[in-house]
């Protein structure tokens, strides 16, 4: 502690330098937060799906309907306890930046295969008693400051009723929670019964089923035996464990951990020149004045570490003001990605990254320092 | 007086691409406690050198270095460091103080090094600023500080650790006459006051008649040693 003010002091020699290339690595830390935050939230919704339950969607792509018909043959499969079904229903509330992430579900099926989502009793009955009815999450509620009891328009860029609007409107009845998850309180779900009766086309059919298993260690034989079920008819299935289809779907979007791995090691090297460069320029500059601090008494081995030190103290403070900053605004992503906050694991990434990054930019210049030749310096 | 430094048959030679210069020949000298000597000569006679070698900068080529009864030139790099922190305080021709720095941060330098705690070290660096007639300047960085004060304050970082010796290279040969004589003043109150034992280097016969000896040096030997008054 008691070299700090020295490191301080030294650290903003030159201010103006100093600033921009705290800027830039602030910015590169904070890019880092928030696509490593988005990636690691994504891997652990992804780690949390529950093992109980598999998914089944059309083998040709996840954007193909399967015929509710299969319900009841899934069902009757041995090792299934209970199976659900929801369709995509892509809609928005009156502005399109307002993106709602709505299903239309069978309100006993769903909340019975899906556990997590509490719902109380009075709300369940009223949703599968009213036509319009939808249980929103808390989250969502919270958001559009919706309540039981109003009535809500949300437009759907899918589907379309038989007068050719997309404008569907509900009513809430419900608000459900999830109490080990908050960033899935973020649905719109309604009736299946008033959606199917209501749409133009597309008619008894489903996005998929989540079917929830007996015993998870048989999921694998599950997924096979629906999977036969359907063989070489017109609607062929692909069942996977939640997982497999929570990979799968992100996959949709792209392989969104290459991608922030690749953008970031090409930050992260343009980085590497950048504050290597300021470090060199910061010891090459201070020659004379490194000699006088060996010849006050500091060892080799002490310049290398002050020199280390300068590098560590730059690194990580601009790294924690980055990751801080992208801990702040990560919430804004919540409506894109239904993502809540940033995982702690990233802070700690992050400050490992800044770490090495002191390391590789400020050992050459901190080895310079040690071999530093007194006379030869002082000579200038 | 016992000697503080005493230097047998030092050889120093530099390496200058394919070529070799010895700067310093054969050279023995004694200083004693408690002495004032300037070193004076021409330039290139090897009084930096000479200096270099007694503050435990540089390593001779041949012979011994003892000073503060330790064998200098036999200490690996880092001994020499710690020697240097206990036992030298330097005074450069142009202060080299850190400019970043308050007058303050910079006399504390040398105590960074020792376990003084850090009220200790704020204690003595007040003291040493009050030696030197500066303590109303303690926030003040160098560039907001005249050179006579910025020597001030350099002395003050080199006496703060209490060396015992003070080595001083052309401390005042960036200063006017008047600001250099209170320099010079202010070194023989440490010499005389404090005991201090200061080496200084000059090409001012004017300064060299502060010191109590001057040592001549010519083509890196000794020409001739005289007391003054």
């Amino acid at each position: 502690m008691k070299y700090f003010p020295l490191l301080w002091a030294t650290l903003w020699r030159k201010k103006a330098r100093t600033i921009f290339t705290l800027c830039v690595i602030v910015i590169a830390f904070l890019l880092f937060g928030m696509l490593q935050g988005v990636n690691s939230a994504f891997n652990q919704a992804v780690e949390r799906a529950n093992v109980n339950r598999l998914v089944t969607t059309s083998s040709i792509a996840l954007t193909e309907n399967l015929p509710y018909a299969d319900m009841t043959q899934i069902e009757a499969l041995p090792g299934v306890a209970r199976v659900s079904h929801a369709t995509w229903f892509g809609a928005y509330y009156q502005d399109p930046k307002n993106f709602v992430f709505s299903f239309p579900v069978e309100p006993e099926r769903e909340f019975s295969v899906f556990p997590e989502l509490k719902l109380p009793k009075e709300q369940l009955d009223a949703f599968i008693h009213t036509r319009t009815g939808a249980v929103i999450g808390a989250d969502l509620a919270r958001k559009y400051g919706w309540k039981i009891g109003d009535r809500v328009p949300l437009h759907s860029t899918i589907w379309t009723k038989p007068d050719n609007t997309s404008d569907w409107t509900f009513d809430v009845v419900g608000i459900y929670e999830n109490p080990d998850d908050r960033s899935q309180e973020s649905a719109f779900f309604f009736n299946y019964s008033y959606f199917d009766e209501a749409r133009a086309f597309g008619k008894g059919k489903i996005g998929w089923y989540t079917v929830q298993v007996k015993d998870p260690t048989q999921s694998a034989q599950v997924a096979i035996a629906v999977d036969k079920l359907f063989a070489n008819s017109p609607d062929e299935t692909k069942t996977e464990t939640e997982k497999e289809f929570q990979q799968a779907f992100l996959k949709q979007i792209g392989d969104i951990n290459l991608i922030v791995t690749y953008i970031l090691i090409g930050v992260f090297f343009a980085l590497l020149f950048a504050t290597g460069n300021t470090m060199m320029q910061s010891v090459r500059e201070r020659i004379p004045e490194l000699a006088v601090l060996k010849t006050l008494g500091f060892s080799d081995t002490g310049m290398l570490a002050l020199v280390l030190s300068e590098s560590i103290l730059l690194c990580v403070l601009a790294a924690f003001l980055g990751l801080f900053a992208a801990w702040m605004m990560f919430p804004a992503l919540k409506d894109y990605l239904g993502v809540v906050k940033m995982p702690t694991q990233v802070i700690v990434e992050g400050i490992v990254v800044a770490l090495l990054l002191a390391f590789i930019t400020g050992i050459f210049p901190a080895w310079r320092a040690k071999r530093l030749d007194i006379v030869e310096a002082l000579r200038g | 007086m016992s000697a503080i430094v005493s230097l047998h048959n030092v050889v120093k030679t530099y390496t200058r691409g394919k070529q070799t210069v010895e700067v310093l020949h054969n050279l023995s000298i004694e200083i004693a406690q408690g002495d004032f000597v300037a070193l004076m000569g021409p330039s290139g006679s090897g009084k930096t050198t000479l200096l270099n070698l007694i503050g435990g900068l540089d390593r001779p080529s041949k012979g011994e270095v003892n000073v503060a009864g330790e064998r200098i030139d036999q200490l690996s790099s880092g001994q020499l460091a710690k020697w240097r922190a206990r036992h030298v305080g330097f005074v450069f021709q142009f202060y080299n103080l850190m400019p970043m720095l308050s007058a303050e941060r910079n006399v504390e330098l040398p105590l960074l090094l020792t376990n003084l705690s850090s009220a200790r070290r704020k204690q003595n660096v007040q003291a040493a600023l009050a030696v030197v007639g500066l303590a109303e300047r303690a926030k003040h960085k160098p560039a907001e500080l005249s050179g006579g004060q910025a020597q001030r304050v350099a002395i003050a970082r080199a006496l703060v650790a209490d060396p015992t010796l003070l080595v001083c290279d052309e401390p005042t040969g960036d200063l006017d006459r008047t600001t250099a004589d209170e320099i010079l003043h202010l070194l023989q109150m440490l010499n005389k006051d404090h005991g201090k034992t200061i080496v200084m280097v000059t090409h001012d016969p004017k300064a060299a008649e502060f010191a109590s000896h001057q040592l001549h040096l010519d083509k890196g030997q000794l020409v001739e040693g005289s007391v003054h008054a």
